[in-house]
């Protein structure tokens, strides 16, 4: 549809774009992304004509764009800038019949029955029609662009043109305009380019991103591909961390703010920071942590302060027992979007906590351990489904900047000297009689400070899972062993 | 004359054509009615209709048929003119310089014709077959080099033409042939009456003869206008929105500027410098009926047109027998006019 072949152009002269290629398919929605400066405007602005080319070719489906008449042009192609301006307060349905200038012809054009139609349906499209009679200037600065974009869509064209749409706009009419930009694309086949300064939004609807730098073409290809850590740092100069985005296979980058002092202060987190009672046992970190978890509330990724194992009755059953857990931590005044929660049947005075330094690597576990529900995990299918209070609870707290690969390396660690010690221990699965490897509900949480030394690993032989696997296992030996001796 | 176009929009802004031109006949029959001898509407009625479409003259005062078409009409005719072309070119350059304050005067066009007339009066210029004609005749062609020399100068300084530069090459070509015409008000002697009464306007005695030349510019100028009312719109919102939209720009840049030039040069080659019908008439048509110049252009001519010849019934009448600049009147009328519609505007900014 848009065929660019070392595009060299911009105003007066010097080139602002210089020796850009590229192509864009029919239907396709295409991001234009690059950092302040780097052309993106100068670039949508020589597609639609306004500014010149100096060298170089551009073809609009079969055609030169030198070869086009204006209204010919309007025809196949729409634009909407990023400000438009208005002296005149013109009604929102005078500004969208606009659009359909190109279409009429003749010295006293004649309204026809198709324009009228396209009109309305732009305005419908848009969410503007209940607003038809409705001066420019009495609207929002969001509604405006939409009316400006219904203006584009009365045109009929075959390619949008968009310069950073979503500006003005508020989160869900974000969304609306470019769901229906992706809509339109598959649907009608209309082709959209689009500047974008967001980043993720770009990653998450366009196809193909273009990506450029001073004027030329640094990276183009699919979001994974042009999307890379490095790049845009290099492009944009900041700092950014890329990761997935949770529902859709498109990456997405977080910026980094700067760290302050206070921010970068080591922390060691410790049995100091820990309380304890017949109810249960809570950490309290004076920082927050990153934190991966599998337990009743506060589970998978996150970032939480307070940590809490409660202790419930054997026979505890309840409906709703995250609800349950979480009115328990409001009574005890627990901030609960800050807080990890676990429960256990286990009486809390068997717990087992211990600090452990390998290598200038510290980490501090809380385990509590019980095996009345104990299975051998390689026989699990003969049980029964149910849910019963974890019985092995580990904490493990690292002082330090742990990776998302340490995180879970973290995780085998630890589970692997849980086993270990159940195996010393000798453990049995009451149903199979067999080792057991673990209990049906067993919850773990790796919480790490993220300050400090860097921490790529926690691999059973690293500095890290060294800690680690040793503070796990001796935790686990002591908590079962007073368990035992308690005789549950 | 406006009729075709009338046609075309009946459909909707119907009730904005009927009081408009209920207004524009109003001040037609009130500015030949009054004067030193007043005239009943009917007979002038009778008398109009009489030499208009031949219809037969009964028991009227044959003194009247005198007074009427050989000196009222034609006044008030070449006000009407005069107005309409005025507040058209205002309309026309407001929408292309997406400048509600610009006027027909904005670029520079009127002190050009100022210059030609002020110098024909300064240095008793006279053309060998135009006579009496002299003066109008050198006004509109210094009115249209004017024109090219600013649109010249402002391709010289930005190819693409910008408003902005326009404008801009407007204030300083307009400032400059103002201290022209100082320099010639400041170098006579007892033509300095003359001078001043031209620039401050009129349109007594000027008869037929100033109304066939004047009109072939107001046709042509104010039909050539209001073809171009889809790019003025279009325009207006500014000249890459006009040229996304389909709008060959620079084309129709060219042809609104000269043809605004031509009737605002028409215009005060006939009548001297009537300031405000061009700023104030269409503010005001476009606080009612909207800035849509399919009817903005045809609404203006037509206020424009009753709004002149009104202010010249004031202009004769307020001291008579002596007569008052209708500049002077325009300006007094239509200054506060304008500070209430921006006071108004304003307003209703501040509560939306």
């Amino acid at each position: 549809m848009i065929q660019a072949e070392h595009l060299t152009g911009g105003y007066g002269h010097t080139d602002v774009v210089r020796g850009l290629s590229f192509s864009v398919k029919k239907g396709e929605l295409f991001g234009i992304l690059g950092p302040n400066g780097s052309g993106k405007t100068t670039l949508l602005k020589m597609i639609s004509g306004v500014v010149p080319i100096t060298e170089g070719s551009l073809f609009i489906k079969d055609k030169q764009l030198r070869d086009y008449k204006p209204k010919e042009l309007a025809k196949r192609v729409a634009v909407l800038p990023q400000i438009s301006s208005q002296s005149f307060a013109y009604t929102v349905k005078e500004t969208v019949s606009l659009g359909r200038y190109a279409h009429q012809s003749g010295f006293l054009p004649i309204w026809k029955e198709e324009d009228e139609q396209a009109v309305m349906k732009a305005m419908r499209q848009t969410g503007t029609d209940r607003f038809a009679d409705v001066t420019l200037d009495a609207l929002s600065g969001g509604e405006r662009q939409r009316v400006f974009l219904a203006q584009a869509l009365a045109q009929e064209p075959e390619i949008l043109l968009l310069d950073e749409p979503t500006n003005h706009l508020d989160l869900s009419f974000q969304k609306d305009l470019l769901d229906l930009l992706k809509r339109m694309t598959t649907e009608l086949d209309l082709t959209v380019v689009s500047i974008f300064h967001d980043l993720n939004l770009a990653s998450l609807y366009c196809e193909r991103l273009l990506l450029m730098e001073g004027g030329e073409l640094r990276s183009l290809g699919l979001p994974s591909e042009v999307l890379k850590e490095k790049s845009i740092h290099e492009v944009y100069k900041t700092e950014i961390h890329k990761q997935p985005h949770p529902e859709v296979p498109k990456p997405q980058m977080s910026i980094l703010p700067e760290r302050t002092a206070e921010e970068e202060a080591d922390v060691t987190i410790d049995h100091t920071f820990m309380s304890q009672n017949d109810e249960f046992i809570a950490l309290e970190s004076p920082i927050v942590l990153k934190t991966l978890s599998a337990g009743v509330i506060g589970a998978g990724w996150g970032w939480h302060r307070s940590f809490v194992n409660r202790h419930v009755d054997k026979n505890y059953s309840h409906p709703a027992y995250k609800e349950d857990m979480r009115n328990f931590l409001k009574e005890r005044s627990f901030d609960v979007n800050e807080t990890v929660g676990m429960m256990t049947a286990v009486h809390l005075h068997t717990a087992a906590y211990q600090f452990m330094e390998v290598e200038g690597v510290s980490v501090f576990t809380v385990v509590t351990a019980g095996v009345g529900n104990a299975v051998d995990i390689s026989r699990s299918a003969e049980h029964d489904r149910l849910f019963l209070p974890g019985t092995i609870n580990i904490w493990v707290f690292a002082n330090g900047h742990l990776s998302e690969e340490a995180f879970v390396q973290a995780v085998m660690t630890a589970t692997e000297a849980k086993v270990k010690a159940l195996v010393d221990q000798g453990v049995h699965d009451p149903l199979t009689g067999s080792q057991a490897t673990g209990t049906s509900t067993d919850s773990i949480l790796i919480a790490a400070t993220q300050r400090g030394k860097k921490q790529e690993f926690a691999g059973s032989i690293s500095p890290l899972g060294q800690a680690v696997g040793q503070a796990v296992y001796n935790c686990m030996i002591r908590a079962l062993s007073s368990n035992s001796r308690r005789g549950s | 004359m406006l009729k075709p176009s009338i046609q075309m929009f009946l459909r909707n802004k119907f009730s904005a054509y009927v009081v408009v031109a209920v207004f524009l006949m109003l001040a037609v029959f009130t500015g030949i009615s009054i004067g030193t001898i007043y005239i009943p509407f009917k007979d002038i009625a009778v008398l109009l209709s009489h030499h208009l479409f031949g219809t037969a003259l009964q028991g009227i005062d044959p003194s009247f048929d005198n007074i009427v078409w050989k000196i009222r009409f034609p006044r008030v005719l070449l006000a009407g003119l005069v107005g309409a072309s005025l507040a058209v070119a205002g309309a026309a350059f407001q929408g292309l310089l997406r400048n509600p304050l610009a006027d027909p005067y904005t670029l520079g066009v009127s002190s050009g014709a100022s210059v030609g007339a002020v110098m024909v009066l300064f240095f008793n210029i006279y053309l060998p077959f135009f006579g009496g004609f002299t003066l109008p005749i050198v006004s509109i062609a210094a009115a249209i080099v004017t024109i090219f020399i600013v649109v010249i100068f402002t391709r010289l300084i930005d190819r693409s033409m910008k408003v902005e530069t326009i404008i801009l090459t407007g204030i300083i070509f307009s400032s400059f042939l103002g201290s022209v015409i100082s320099l010639m008000i400041a170098l006579t002697g007892e033509e300095l009456r003359q001078i001043i009464g031209w620039l401050l306007g009129s349109v007594s005695m000027r008869g037929w003869d100033y109304i066939q030349l004047i009109f072939p510019f107001f046709l042509v100028g104010t039909f050539v206008l209001i073809v171009q009312a889809a790019e003025l719109n279009a325009m207006s919102f500014g000249e890459e929105k006009a040229q996304h939209l389909g709008v060959n720009v620079r084309q129709k840049k060219m042809i609104i500027l000269i043809t605004g030039s031509m009737l605002t040069g028409a215009a005060v080659a006939v009548s001297g410098t009537i300031g405000f019908v061009g700023l104030v008439i269409p503010h005001f048509i476009r606080l009612l009926w909207g800035p849509d110049h399919r009817h903005l252009l045809p609404l203006s001519a037509l206020a424009g047109a009753g709004f002149l010849i009104l202010a010249d019934l004031v202009s004769r009448t307020i001291i008579s027998p002596a007569e008052l600049p209708i500049g002077v009147i325009t300006s007094i009328i239509g200054a506060p006019v304008f500070a209430v519609i921006l006071l108004r505007k304003r307003w209703k900014g501040r509560t939306t």
